[in-house]
């Protein structure tokens, strides 16, 4: 470990340190903001982990998340907390597999195509599943989770999700995925399994979305499929994640916090024109700021210099 | 019963291949996908409701006007929202990306301003929804006339592409731009001919559903993921191909709706979609290496 790693380390230990007892200041609605915060910025985060090296464009975020919510849903009730989390992971590892194994060795467009309807797929299964064979269609979900400790653990997995982010940078996986971000064709020539390098990173990152769908699924009282796998999620996080920037790892943070407080404000001021609200904020990110604010960040340190 | 699923799998694949063939232009010649496409489509649907049950004159007439006004407004996106896109983009994936995110962001624009006029409700009217017998089969009038109209249009376009001038144009904009440049023709001007064609197809294609389909303002992104599903599986920018791959999921659908369960329509077209994907990636009629 250099000193420069030592000094990001202790930064971070602080900033953690002091992102943990902001449950223990806010109110009620301070808090429930930010939960909307730190669970967008893991999704966005994991997101980019992915797509921001690979250019592949992910429009199913919500597929897994959605999992997430609807494992907690299923077991929250009559099993232990972690061992919740851990068939959660499980689920979504399996199903991320399985949609990598199958799409990522095609072109790119082909795995964007499949993701667009891979949240509106899982959750046809799901509906077709609870009507036929449990009966049912929507959960309550009960649990003894107070609102302070979903903000730890999503807390917790910013963390993971951001230590990950800083080894996979620093190891062969990241500079394979560098390489096939700039030419897929020539990272293979150069002896890359480029599928391989692709698959386990697609598998990391939706891991990730996973955990904070079944963390998140208490803050619902009640879910359906239309709840859990509603694609306004993997919307928002795309445009926020773009709005960050995705070549920088704490790029996206960036991008959540403004849009956070911005959707929360459309919310409350235009219910009903809130999507049309977010596809023009979409827009005017995509033409008029394309690397996102960390590109404006850079630009602005390289100007003086 | 058996016969019955097999003609109405076959409407439902040739209304699936027309409303296909509008993105195989749009991605094939313009290069642009296009991720607000069922938008459209919905779109053209609301008007011909409006054409039906708010001026009381049939639909058809709405074919006549609603896909040349789907033409101009296309066009005008292709233009303002698009070409600065296409004219940053430093090569095709750079453009497809930036298409993707455009499109998509248009996709909530569109309809948004669908669910604040019409709300979340589901709307149909009804025209010509009377029983016709074809060899034993009872069909309904509207669904008939929709595929024999969706025929008629398929070929049209086929001819159009293939007899005339502007069409030979089109069509070598799909297979090579660059190429097509040194031939003296205006790759730009085509590609936003093509986008705009594209447009009025759709929105014909979202009259002739809104004839004997029940919609609502959130069902654009269903037939977006179809008209894809069919287009990848035909073959970029292969007519025949979407007609084919219209086919085959049209008839696929009809026939797991009706033997195993109506719930797993959807599992069964990517199924599909993944089978040919994964035997055939350049698509059923598609050129390998495009």
């Amino acid at each position: 470990m250099t000193g420069r790693d030592l000094s990001l380390a202790a930064g971070a230990a602080i900033a953690v340190g002091a992102l943990a007892v902001v449950p223990l200041v806010l109110g009620d609605y301070g808090l429930s903001l930010a939960i909307n915060i730190a669970s967008y910025t893991v999704l966005a985060t994991a997101w980019s982990l992915f797509s921001g090296p690979t250019r592949y464009v992910s429009l199913a975020t919500v597929a897994f998340f959605g999992i997430g919510a609807y494992t907690t849903a299923v077991f929250a009730e009559t099993l232990a907390w972690p061992l919740v989390l851990a068939i959660a992971a499980g689920v979504g590892i399996v199903v991320a597999a399985l949609v990598g194994l199958s799409t990522l060795r095609l072109s790119g467009v082909y795995f964007v195509v499949f993701s667009f309807g891979l949240a509106e797929l899982v959750r046809q299964l799901v509906t077709w599943f609870e009507v036929n064979r449990t009966r049912t269609l929507g959960r309550y979900v009960f649990t003894d989770i107070t609102a302070a400790q979903i903000y730890w653990q999503l807390l917790a997995l910013a963390v993971l999700v951001f230590a990950a982010g800083f080894w996979i940078g620093r190891s062969r996986l990241g500079l394979a995925l560098r390489a096939i971000g700039d030419d897929e064709t020539v990272a293979r020539h150069a002896g890359i399994d480029t599928t391989r390098a692709k698959l386990a990173l697609f598998v990391l990152s939706t891991l990730f979305m996973t955990l904070t769908g079944a963390v998140m699924a208490p803050r619902w009282t009640y879910i359906d499929p239309a709840i859990a796998f509603n694609p306004v999620v993997s919307f928002t996080v795309l445009i926020m994640a773009l709005l960050g920037g995705v070549h920088r790892l704490y790029g996206p943070v960036l991008g959540v916090v403004p849009l956070a407080l911005l959707f929360e404000l459309l919310l409350a001021r235009f219910p009903n024109h809130f999507s049309i609200m977010v596809g023009l904020v979409f827009i005017v990110i995509v033409y008029l700021i394309p690397r996102g604010m960390v590109g404006l960040v850079e630009d602005a340190v390289r100007k003086p210099a | 019963m058996l016969i019955e699923t097999t003609l109405s799998g076959v409407i439902l694949g040739g209304m699936y291949a027309l409303v296909a063939l509008g993105l195989t232009l749009q991605y094939g010649v313009a290069r642009i996908m296009n991720l607000s496409y069922g938008e459209l489509l919905i779109a053209a649907a609301f008007a011909a409701l409006w054409f039906s049950s708010g001026l009381m004159v049939n639909p058809l007439i709405g074919l006549l006007v609603v896909p040349p006004a789907a033409f101009a407004v296309s066009y005008v996106i292709y233009r303002v929202l698009l070409a600065p896109l296409v004219r940053r983009a430093a090569n095709r994936d750079a453009l497809e990306v930036d298409s993707i995110l455009a499109t998509f962001g248009l996709l909530f624009v569109i309809q948004g301003v669908m669910l604040a006029a019409f709300g979340g409700a589901y709307f149909s009217y009804s025209f010509l929804a009377v029983p016709v017998q074809i060899a034993g089969v009872t069909v309904a009038a509207n669904r008939l006339l929709a595929l024999v109209l969706a025929l008629a249009i398929g070929l049209g376009l086929y001819l159009a592409l293939t007899r005339t001038r502007l069409g030979t144009a089109v069509r070598a904009v799909a297979v090579d731009p660059t190429a097509a440049q040194l031939v003296a023709i205006d790759v730009r001007a085509v590609a936003a001919f093509a986008f705009a064609l594209g447009g009025a197809l759709t929105a014909a294609a979202g009259v002739l559903v809104s004839m004997f389909l029940t919609f609502n303002a959130n069902l654009g992104v269903v037939f977006t993921l179809k008209a894809l599903v069919v287009v990848i599986m035909g073959g970029v920018g292969n007519l025949l191909g979407a007609l084919i791959a219209g086919l085959i999921l049209g008839l696929v659908e009809n026939y797991v709706a009706v033997l195993v369960d109506p719930g797993l329509t959807l599992a069964a077209t990517y199924a599909i979609f993944l089978i040919v994907l994964l035997l055939r990636p350049q698509g059923i009629l598609g050129r390998a290496n495009r």
